[in-house]
């Protein structure tokens, strides 16, 4: 042995994960949302993903490469989880360029100005959304109605959603029982045959994905349980209060980017806080602020915002809800 | 068996899952060639290191007293060889700098009158508390486990404090060390005898001892011998790292949580290694000091990876040849476990009392990889079994928040590296975690001092 | 025409007068008094806030000047004696005359004297690498070539020379403030009196091993072989746990410990070149 011998602080072994092995299993999570989007909405699926993945990816390098002048990390995944989760918020029949306008604003401002991964507030991926809902709103809020590869892109047939439907049917006086024919059923919203954002229709495509996150131990239980579970307690009360002008439980939860977000949203690494009983407190504001919003807000959807804002708490929570230090004794008063 | 599993005691918080590699589970202990010339380090031990009290050319015998410890918590060193000193002078130990050492050369293998050499297990023990304490101290005895700590001050309970239960660490829970479990499969008796010892200096009528259950023979074995002692109970526990820290092993026991900056002792508990325990029923049953222990010398390349009893002074490179001489794609060679032990500059360092195992890492081991921004995932937080914040730890140390950090309790931080092993971006948490501990202490005995 | 627009203006305008009224009686209630030399004194100040004096800031250094009763162990390094002497005309003081130094690095030993002996893996910050272990080289006392005083230089007069692996320091820029002695954890930068034409001369190395394992380590190693401290007419030199040292308020420059020195580990710098015979001797081995 001729070379001379390394020597290094402990520890000296290491774990298997990588951050790009993380962002990796974060997508291959997303790719049953992926399968059923395409198979519900067609081209506009295919198009509309493609775009937003790409713009991603090739705003970061350019920044990389001429603003800030440091090693491309374009392959750490990050990026391209970005670019799926934008794609998932929006309608399949998105025009290209206001995808386009959606990525800039979600890397290049969410992410970048604060430097670059690990260092946003705010999730990049809601932020462009929400940006795309403000700026474009009538494209933002026309929901092609799925019929797989015969929806079509720029020509598609649109409709309302689930959530809108029962919003606009209670301005109008309707009551539940009314205007529960006119919405799709359990079934078909848990299989995702309804309208609304790409990634958001298949709640069953999203449970999957769920399973593999836990399973390779990527996310922990405790934000999206927190995020359903609030909703859940919160829809509960209001329907049984009055069944006539709040939907189901089960309605809530399976209507609209509630899993999306709390699935994957919610869960981002880095907006989100770092310690069990801040997740927690952290999931139920996010549910109990979608439903705030669904109810009595002015949109129909109320997760997007509802993340944000929670986002905004994230770094006060770090720092004043600490964890019970091992050996540390519980003050009482 | 998964029931069974779930069922094993553990502690509740963060640890990591590094693989075993227990290649040398099976190898028995051998005894290590007396080399040619040794170099004994005069600090072995925490506390003061003990003064020389021979000189240039003395003969000296195996087991006689070489430097004398230097107030209470210090230990004798003693010789582990028969021969002549040849010189007085600087070595570099495990430390990573140079230190005093004794170096003999070897002159056949002459011990000391007072050590009985014979091979039967003598389980009568004779002698009372205070003659059991006195005697760990002239024995050099110090915990084997690697915190290398004077035994006769951890079984001195001091005034105002109790004891009412004895704990011993068969937990071995770092990877690729395996000279506990052969220890307690090929002299389990001596080292129960070894516990019964400290249990009558500590004077407490229970014993537990933990065993990870990556060992299933040593559990049964010891739980089979243990029958016939009194108050001596075998439990097996979770694999989990690190199960073997004192704090982790005594919830995962009893059930009791160490306050943060105080001892086992304020719990009532005190904590020793299985290795003690046998050095221990060799130094009161048999009068033999402490100058050899069970290292594990292993290694993925290595040809022939085991266990063997060496003579403390001895230079790795020996150990190293007895193993099949150092593999050509050697990168790394580590004295302890991969979680924490120190890598070494050179073969030329000597075996000392803290050396549970040297591993050789091959090329591809040995270098670390690039590290990238924190993610936040908070894996680290998730893996710290304190309860700390490893990530915002190292973030406060590296920008010089020092207050801050020692508000985040920085010097609970036991070093055990699960945060470093954990996390995705390679971030080097422990590095900048020991550097925020030191500085934190520093200014804490600076503010104690204006 | 409505009220409303005089109504507004109206209301704006006397609340705002109330609160310029209440803050104003707040202000003067709360004020604290301070010294208005303080302030004087801190814009004669370089407003470097480097510490450089030993407070932590300017106005700290510009409160103490004003309290203290002579300006004994006071100097601001950055500003000199010119800045010194505006201070001490603003207070009424006597400036006293200190004598400008410069960092000097006592270590020469690049891989050319002193070869590595293994591999450090570990972040590139010398602390770190001093509490782990030696260092890359035999040398336990030398530079760990990470640049912890590169780094705390906030002046720019330091960098890395990539082939020495050693700092350099600019003297021109070195306003010996002590950051980089201060940074370094083996205590090898020294801040040392300004010769004349900014000559230097020091022993460059602070290993105390006995003289063999230091040659054995780095080829130009101090080996306290006394011989420039038998040499030395002024009682410049020192000889003290294996290593010499150099007094530079006692050397007159005389230059004959340098060609003494059998290791050639004392340097020498912006002298006038020497005769032939010894100029080939020592041009070799200075950095």
């Amino acid at each position: 042995m001729s070379n001379l011998l390394n020597v290094s602080p402990s520890p000296h072994a290491h774990g298997k994960e990588t951050t790009q092995k993380l962002m990796f299993g974060v997508v291959a999570a997303l790719l049953p949302a992926l399968f059923t989007s395409i198979f519900y909405f067609g081209w506009g699926a295919i198009i509309v993903t493609a775009t937003s993945v790409i713009s991603c990816l090739i705003f970061e390098y350019l920044i990389q490469r001429f603003i800030f002048r440091k090693p491309i990390t374009i392959t750490d995944g990050s990026a391209l989880v970005t670019g799926m989760l934008l794609a998932f918020n929006v309608p399949s029949n998105l025009p290209v360029f206001i995808i386009v306008i959606g990525s800039f604003v979600s890397i290049a401002i969410a992410k970048m100005t604060f430097g670059g991964l690990g260092n946003n507030p705010f999730n990049p991926a809601l932020v462009g959304r929400v940006f795309m809902l403000i700026s474009f709103p009538v494209q933002m809020t026309s929901w092609p109605v799925p019929a797989g590869f015969g929806t079509g892109y720029i020509d598609a047939v649109t409709g309302a959603t689930p959530l809108a439907i029962i919003k606009e049917g209670l301005k109008n006086g309707e009551s539940i029982s009314q205007l529960v024919t006119q919405i799709p059923s359990p079934a078909q919203m848990f299989l995702g045959d309804t309208g609304g954002s790409m990634g958001e229709v298949a709640a069953v495509a999203l449970l999957i994905g769920f399973v593999w996150l836990l399973y390779k131990k990527i996310i922990t239980w405790h934000i999206p349980v927190s995020v359903i579970g609030s909703m859940v307690i919160f829809t509960t009360i209001l329907w049984l209060a009055n069944p006539e002008k709040n939907a189901n439980p089960m309605f809530h939860v399976l209507a609209g980017g509630v899993l999306l977000g709390a699935i994957f949203m919610a869960t981002d690494y880095v907006t989100s806080p770092m310690t069990p009983k801040s997740m927690i407190i952290y999931g139920c504001g996010i549910g109990i602020l979608t439903m705030i919003i669904r109810v009595w807000g002015a949109y129909p959807e109320g997760v997007s915002f509802a993340i944000l804002i929670m986002n905004a708490f994230v770094p006060l929570m770090n720092l004043y809800i600490k964890p019970r230090r091992f050996g540390e004794e519980v003050k009482n008063g | 068996m998964l029931l069974k599993n779930l069922a094993l005691k553990t502690f509740p918080i963060g640890g990591v899952h590094p693989p075993e590699n227990k290649l040398t589970s099976e190898s028995e202990i051998q005894y290590l060639p007396i080399p040619v010339s040794v170099a004994i380090p005069v600090s072995q031990h925490i506390g003061a290191p003990a003064s020389v009290i021979v000189n240039k050319d003395e003969k000296v015998k195996t087991g006689q007293v070489i430097a004398q410890s230097k107030g209470f918590v210090s230990a004798n060193i003693h010789s582990s060889v028969s021969g002549k000193v040849s010189k007085i002078d600087t070595v570099i130990d495990t430390s990573g700098y140079k230190q005093t050492a004794v170096f003999i050369t070897v002159e056949g293998d002459e011990w000391i009158e007072t050590i009985d050499r014979g091979n039967e297990i003598l389980t009568d023990i004779n002698s009372s508390s205070e003659e059991i304490i006195k005697k760990c101290l002239e024995s050099g005895i110090v915990g084997l486990g690697g915190a290398t700590f004077p035994s006769h001050v951890k079984l001195t309970v001091p005034a105002g404090k109790k004891c009412d239960i004895l704990i011993i660490n068969g937990v071995e829970c770092e990877p690729y060390l395996t000279s506990d479990h052969r220890l307690m499969l090929e002299r389990g008796e001596e080292v129960l005898i070894g516990i019964s010892i400290m249990m009558i200096a500590l004077k407490v009528s229970r014993a537990m001892i933990g065993i990870e259950n990556n060992k299933p023979d040593a559990v049964a074995h010891m739980t089979k011998l243990a029958t016939a002692f009194q108050g001596i109970t075998v439990h097996a526990l979770k694999v989990k790292y690190p199960q073997g820290a004192e704090k982790q092993l005594i919830k995962a026991l009893i059930n009791r949580e160490v306050p943060s900056g105080r001892l086992p002792l304020d719990v009532n508990t005190v904590v020793h290694n299985v290795g003690t325990a046998f050095a221990i029923y060799e130094a009161i049953q048999k009068n033999k000091p402490l100058f050899e222990r069970v290292v594990t010398i292993t290694g993925k390349s290595v040809s022939k990876p085991g266990n063997y009893f060496v003579r403390l002074g001895t230079p790795v490179k020996d150990l190293i040849a007895a193993a099949g001489g150092i593999p050509e794609d050697t990168g790394k060679i580590v004295s302890g476990g991969p979680m924490m032990g120190r890598a070494l500059s050179s073969t030329d360092i000597p075996v000392v009392k803290g050396t549970s195992g040297i591993i050789l890492f091959p090329a591809g081991e040995s270098v670390r990889m690039e590290s990238m921004p924190c993610i936040r995932c908070a894996k680290c937080t998730q893996a710290c079994a304190l309860n700390l914040e490893p990530y915002l730890l190292m973030t406060l140390s590296e920008k010089g928040l020092f207050e801050r950090a020692e508000k985040e309790r920085i010097t609970d931080c036991m070093e055990c590296g699960s945060c470093s092993y954990i996390c995705p971006a390679r971030r080097p948490l422990l590095d900048y975690i020991r550097l925020g501990k030191s500085t934190v202490i520093k200014m804490a005995r600076e503010w104690v001092v204006k | 025409m409505s009220l409303t627009v005089p109504v507004t203006i109206l209301t704006l305008s006397l609340l705002a007068l109330i609160f310029a009224l209440i803050l104003y009686f707040v202000a003067q209630k709360f004020r604290i008094y301070e010294d208005p030399r303080i302030d004087e004194v801190q814009a004669a100040l370089p407003a470097a806030n480097c510490g450089g004096c030993g407070f932590a800031g300017c106005r700290n250094f510009a409160e103490a000047l004003v309290k203290a009763e002579t300006f004994e162990g006071l100097n601001c390094p950055v500003g000199g004696a010119t800045v010194m002497g505006e201070v001490a005309k603003i207070l009424g003081k006597e400036a006293v005359a200190v004598e400008p130094l410069v960092a000097v690095l006592m270590c020469n030993g690049s891989p050319e004297f002193r070869p590595h002996t293994s591999k450090y893996d570990g972040v590139p910050d010398c602390r770190m690498a001093h509490s782990l272990y030696l260092g890359e080289t035999d040398c336990s006392y030398g530079c760990l070539d990470y640049g912890d005083c590169v780094r705390a230089c906030a002046f720019d007069a330091m960098y890395m020379n990539p082939a020495t692996r050693l700092p350099v320091i600019i003297d021109d820029k070195c306003v010996a403030c002590g950051a980089c002695v201060k940074a370094c954890p083996r205590h090898l930068l020294e801040l040392r009196k300004k010769a004349k034409k900014d000559r230097k001369l020091y022993v460059a190395c602070s290993n105390c091993d006995k003289g063999g394992p230091a040659r054995r380590a780095c080829k130009v190693a101090c080996i306290a072989c006394s011989k420039c401290f038998n040499v030395c007419e002024f009682g410049a030199i020192t000889i003290e746990n294996n290593l010499a040292y150099i007094d530079a308020f006692k050397c007159t420059f005389c230059r004959k410990c340098v060609t003494e020195c059998p290791t050639f580990s004392i340097l020498e710098f912006n002298f006038p070149p020497r005769k032939p015979k010894i100029k080939e001797q020592v041009e070799t081995k200075t950095v």
